[in-house]
């Protein structure tokens, strides 16, 4: 059995390589009993693939595991699941259109020759969903219908259902609102009060304060150290995950706000927004915050003509009047979606195509020009890539972002739509993005630009306006703001 | 719930449909018993293959080889009479023919990693070949009839206790029988799983290989049901029959509102959506219409079955 003292995982000098890319370097890691042990780096640092390692979705090239002393080498994730090791993955795997039961329990389903046996279902899956404040929930409602809140709370009980004693949570919160990210915090300190061990991959270091006890930091595919949390800076943290002193984070230089280029006045969209009035000028940044779901991003997406528009108006320039993506690019507009894989980039294709996929404005194409298009965007935004033929799909998080920037720098662009810029990715591109952003504001262009990290919009916004469900408050000079006045006009207090 | 609302529309699509025949033909004879008979006796070749075809589309494949594999599993039955074997064997050979066929798809959507639609275009042409080559190119007419030729012929005195031809009890047995497998046993759930989220039912420990080879083997045993009710319906084997009714077998279950994105679909669903299509061709045929002009309507019903909706998925979400 386990004392206290030791540890209820152990890996040690683990390795994992990608053809010639080492991503593991031979990784010690340690967690233990009744902890929450954070894990720490930039993008591409080799945290999602530690832990990976030990869910048994990927096998070791060289290292061992132990989990409670006893040697452990899962070959699927199905087999670190009945072990007692889960995972609980960035991006939901829950399947949309099994129920709340079936999802619970998929995959060690109680049957009898292969017939489901309902009243022992139910008996696995209730007390755990109760404990997970879940007991209200039909059991037979499809689980894709659920909040997504709700919906990882599902992919929690799957975890807790198999009695897993290692629980890993990789950036949960990224598509969580504040209140369920308190939620998840309550769950996790019950869980960690009854004696499991609980791994947590995050970017956000308020949030590793938050909850964890112990941190440890990747960088490179190499472990840079362990702390206690509480003895920590964060700007240690942050050297340590960058391996450099950062500057100051927010590159601010003084912008001169000039013509109005965006004008919307009353502006009302199907379900949001239910109203907006906004003026934006070349040369300044304007932030949109407010909690997820209050419309922020349709906002953005009404302006730019993915929405439609019921009431109101919107100017660009001199254009007026409802348009298509098609005519605002046109126009002069670009849009970065908050969903990067699925709406902002056409991964399969390469860096170049991506970066003139909205410049295609002659029939034919030279993929020479498209290749030096693409080169361009890679030196100025420092893309981390082989070229610019790499498929998109190859790249980080951090740098697959700068792509979708590239396209609006190669379009050139006089206002930016950019909707969570730096969503999911590192330290060090997002610095990246924040210098883009001042850059571009001071050579006249105009910035919109919605985000759920507030330090990040009092840090690169001139003027701030708050969207409460669906209405758009008045945008108000950075200056008189704080973190707590925009959070209080962002849940209506 | 959702699936239910989905019924009572195809439900209420089949009445329209089914009524507009009924008074656009004279005499009331479309809603005579015996032209119901007619056509679920008609009906129970396409259904049959639908219900195995209604696993395969909700676990996120698709099979292109049925109608193929149907016409050689008539095939076998008709070669097995004429050289006197019992008309039971000739009626296992034929299922296992088509098992054997379906497992063949479904070891090289899983071990080649194929896109099962490329997988399935190949075996379509394939088993339709062996078919022909076993046939020698031409039909095969057993000597002696058998109770495998009488399936769903129209029953006759003697036989009028069981109300319904065999090959119609079959159809109404089995769909019962999937629709229960679908829903209350963990193979069934495993279909959905994987034709929902594949990623997650991967993770968590779904053997994806092992489910999808049992839907596609699955899938065959029902074409090769199908296939006796075609020798059945033919009273004899001919190789280069059935062909294009791998799209009407599909035409049935995307009707039927199942997604050929996976994840979503139901037997019963799947059984109205054959029904309409088979209302559409009777109800055409009585009322004189050419082939091409009941071809135009199907196709026009197909589209407009799915834009209908698409459209209603569309705007229950936006009500949210």
């Amino acid at each position: 059995m386990t004392t206290p003292e030791a540890p209820m995982v152990a890996m040690r000098g683990i390795v994992q390589r990608f053809g010639a890319t080492v991503a593991l370097a031979g990784v010690d890691f340690e967690a233990h009993a009744g902890e929450v042990h954070a894990i720490v780096g930039e993008n591409g640092s080799g945290k999602s693939t530690l832990m990976r390692v030990l869910a048994g979705t990927m096998r070791p090239d060289e290292g061992s595991m132990e989990l409670e002393g006893r040697p452990f080498a899962p070959h699927s994730p199905a087999e670190a699941r009945v072990a007692g090791v889960a995972m609980i993955h960035q991006e939901l795997t829950i399947v949309a259109h099994e129920s709340v039961l079936g999802n619970v329990l998929l995959g060690i389903e109680p049957t009898r020759f292969g017939w489901l046996r309902r009243s022992q279902m139910e008996a696995l899956a209730r007390p755990t969903l109760s404990a997970l404040g879940l007991g209200d929930v039909p059991l037979d409602m499809p689980a894709g219908r659920l909040p997504i809140a709700a919906q990882q709370l599902v992919e929690i009980a799957r975890a807790l259902v198999t009695k897993s004693k290692v629980v890993i949570l990789d950036e949960p919160t990224s598509s969580l609102t504040e209140v369920d990210v308190k939620r998840l915090f309550e769950v996790m300190r019950e869980l960690k009060a009854r004696g499991h061990a609980l791994i947590y991959i995050s970017h956000f270091l308020n949030e590793v304060r938050a909850i964890a006890d112990t941190m440890t930091v990747l960088r490179d595919g190499t472990k840079v150290g362990e702390r206690p949390v509480a003895g920590v800076t964060d700007d240690e943290i942050v050297s340590m995950m960058v391996g450099r002193e950062i500057g100051d984070l927010y590159p601010r230089r003084p912008h001169t706000p000039g013509e109005a280029i965006l004008r919307i006045d009353g502006l009302a969209g199907t379900k949001s927004p239910v109203e907006a009035t906004l003026e934006v000028c070349r040369g300044e940044v304007v932030g949109i915050a407010g909690l997820n779901g209050s419309g922020r991003s349709e906002l953005l997406r009404t302006i730019f003509g993915l929405d439609q528009v019921r009431r109101g108006q919107i100017r660009v320039g001199s254009f007026s009047g409802a348009a298509t993506p098609h005519r605002r690019w046109a126009e002069g507009v670009g849009m970065l979606s908050e969903d990067r894989k699925a709406e902002g980039l056409a991964v399969g294709l390469s860096i170049a195509e991506n970066t003139c996929l909205a410049s295609l404005r002659s029939p034919f194409v030279s993929p020479a020009r498209q290749l030096a298009a693409g080169q361009v965007g890679i030196d100025r935004l420092s893309i981390r890539a082989r070229g610019p033929g790499q498929r998109v799909s190859e790249l980080s998080g951090g740098n697959q972002q700068k792509v979708a920037l590239a396209r609006m720098l190669h379009h050139g662009v006089d206002l930016m739509l950019l909707d969570e810029p730096t969503r999911g990715i590192d330290v060090g591109s997002k610095e990246q993005i924040y210098r883009l952003i001042d850059e571009a504001a001071l050579s006249g262009q105009a910035v919109l630009v919605v985000s759920s990290y507030l330090p990040e919009l009092l840090g690169v916004c001139d003027r701030i306006a708050v969207m409460h469900r669906g209405r758009l408050g008045p945008a108000r000079p950075v200056a008189g703001l704080t973190q707590e006045s925009v959070m209080r006009e962002a849940v209506g207090a | 719930m959702k699936s239910s609302f989905n019924l009572i529309g195809l439900v209420i699509a089949l009445v329209v449909v089914f009524t507009t025949f009924g008074v656009l033909i004279p005499g009331g004879s479309f809603f005579h018993l015996d032209n119901l008979e007619l056509m679920l006796r008609q009906s129970s070749i396409i259904g049959l293959s639908a219900l195995g075809m209604t696993f395969v589309i909700i676990g996120g494949g698709i099979d292109l080889s049925v109608g193929s594999i149907t016409a050689f599993s008539s095939v076998v039955v008709a070669w097995m009479l004429l050289r006197d074997y019992s008309p039971w064997v000739a009626f296992v050979g034929a299922i296992l023919t088509g098992t054997v066929s379906g497992i063949l798809n479904g070891l090289l959507v899983t071990r080649l990693k194929v896109g099962p639609f490329i997988v399935t275009l190949g075996t379509m042409l394939i088993v339709r070949a062996v078919g022909k080559g076993l046939a020698n190119n031409t039909s095969i007419t057993p000597k002696h009839e058998t109770w495998l030729g009488k399936l769903i012929d129209p029953l006759k005195e003697p036989d009028r206790w069981h109300v319904l031809p065999w090959g119609v009890w079959w159809l109404i047995f089995l769909a019962v029988a999937m629709g229960l497998v679908l829903r209350y046993t963990r193979f069934g759930r495993h279909v959905v799983a994987i034709g929902s989220n594949e990623a997650a039912a991967r993770l968590c420990g779904v053997p994806i290989d092992r489910v999808k080879l049992a839907m596609y083997a699955l899938n065959g045993a029902f074409c090769g049901l199908a296939g006796i009710l075609l020798f059945a319906k033919l009273g004899q084997a001919d190789p280069t029959s059935a062909s294009g009714m791998e799209l009407e077998v599909i035409a049935a279950v995307v009707i039927g509102g199942a997604s050929l994105s996976g994840g979503e679909g139901t037997i019963l669903g799947t059984l109205i959506g054959a029904m309409i299509m088979q209302t559409i061709k009777s109800g055409g045929a009585q009322k004189g219409w050419s082939d091409w002009v009941q071809e135009i309507v199907t196709g026009v019903i197909i589209v407009l079955a799915v834009a209908l909706d698409r459209w209603r998925v569309r705007r229950a979400a936006e009500k949210g």
